[in-house]
């Protein structure tokens, strides 16, 4: 007799595990950004540009991981 | 009462398939067909006409003190010129501010219809429509690219990392390649794809949850549906936010793309 059974799908799991990367990542972004603003505020709107651009990069990287789960199954 | 909420809670773990909308026009239901005119591509051609009609009427007769639809043009406009295109690209961004004037209203208009009542689909949550706008960004950058300095020099400097020792270019060549020449388009598209994708999920889970959870037996779950559906409302108010966040990310990186292409040897 099994103790315990887990029905469902694998790549849920799997889009779990490749969500924790860009989540440090995106985290660190905006951790950077208030802290850069906080320290120096003229700079905001300087580097608020290059925030969400860094943001996008990064979280093409949990979209694909997303993707990937759907497509594969 | 009884009969809908059966119906929608049979597809509650939504999925791909909820993404898929039948045929507009009978007739081509079951032929290859079926897919050109759905609720998706119909909302695909409002949005343009819309993004058409709203400069066409809003320029046709420009004031030197505008008048209200002219004052929103010209502040979009001026938004994707001044930050975007100028802020990135330099001096040389301002003949390149039509284009992304128009991407960005377009993708806005399109992410629009993820919350709009009735419409409730973004068509960007079918791969097919980001694709085309990726592949648009990326002949764009390249072509200019090939334009400012030859076939050659514009492979050059997209591929080769000046400053690097040689014993390091054997592998920075390829991962330079691959990534500004053939990756770009792609994480452009799917970018924008799976956020609205999830974006629609989400709400999907939430609203369909909620039935789901409301004709449940026992009567001490049937409260929570109200829990799942002031969810959704708040995911609502979330995913406007990421659409105007996606729809300025993608104007934002063609852009950044372009000031690559137009850069002088780094």
């Amino acid at each position: 007799m099994a103790l315990a059974e887990i029905a469902g799908n694998l790549n849920a799991i799997g889009y779990g595990i490749a969500a924790l990367g860009p989540g440090i990542g995106v985290g660190l972004v905006f951790a950077a950004y208030i802290q850069a603003t906080a320290r120096q505020p003229e700079s905001a709107g300087l580097t608020r540009v290059y925030m969400f651009m860094g943001f996008a990069v990064i979280e093409a990287l949990a979209l694909l991981g997303l993707v990937l789960a759907f497509a594969l199954s | 009462m009884s009969e809908v909420p059966t119906v929608l809670a049979a597809e509650f773990p939504p999925g791909v398939e909820s993404f898929d909308f039948p045929s507009l026009i009978p007739a081509l239901e079951g032929t290859a067909w079926a897919a050109a005119f759905t609720k998706v591509t119909l909302l695909v051609w409002i949005a343009a006409a819309i993004t058409v009609i709203f400069f066409l009427v809003t320029y046709r007769n420009p004031q030197l003190v505008p008048t209200k639809k002219q004052w929103l043009a010209e502040s979009v406009y001026g938004l994707v010129r001044d930050n975007i295109a100028k802020d990135i690209i330099g001096k040389e961004g301002a003949r390149f501010a039509p284009y992304l004037t128009t991407v960005f209203v377009f993708i806005l208009v399109n992410n629009l219809w993820g919350i709009f009542p009735f419409a409730q689909i973004p068509p960007m949550s079918h791969i097919a429509f980001p694709m085309v706008l990726a592949v648009f960004s990326w002949a764009l950058y390249i072509g200019v690219g090939i334009r400012k300095h030859g076939f050659l020099g514009y492979l050059k400097s997209s591929v080769w990392v000046s400053g690097a020792p040689l014993w390091v270019q054997p592998i920075l060549v390829p991962i330079e390649f691959f990534s500004n020449l053939l990756l770009r388009p792609v994480t452009l598209a799917v970018r924008l794809f799976a956020n609205m994708f999830a974006g629609h999920m989400i709400l999907l889970v939430f609203t369909l949850g909620g039935v789901a959870l409301f004709q449940a037996e026992s009567l001490f779950i049937k409260p929570v549906a109200f829990l799942s559906w002031g969810m959704a409302i708040v995911m609502t108010l979330f995913e406007l936010g990421i659409l105007a966040l996606q729809a300025y990310v993608f104007t934002l990186l063609t852009a950044t793309y372009l000031q690559g292409s137009l850069a002088e040897e780094h």
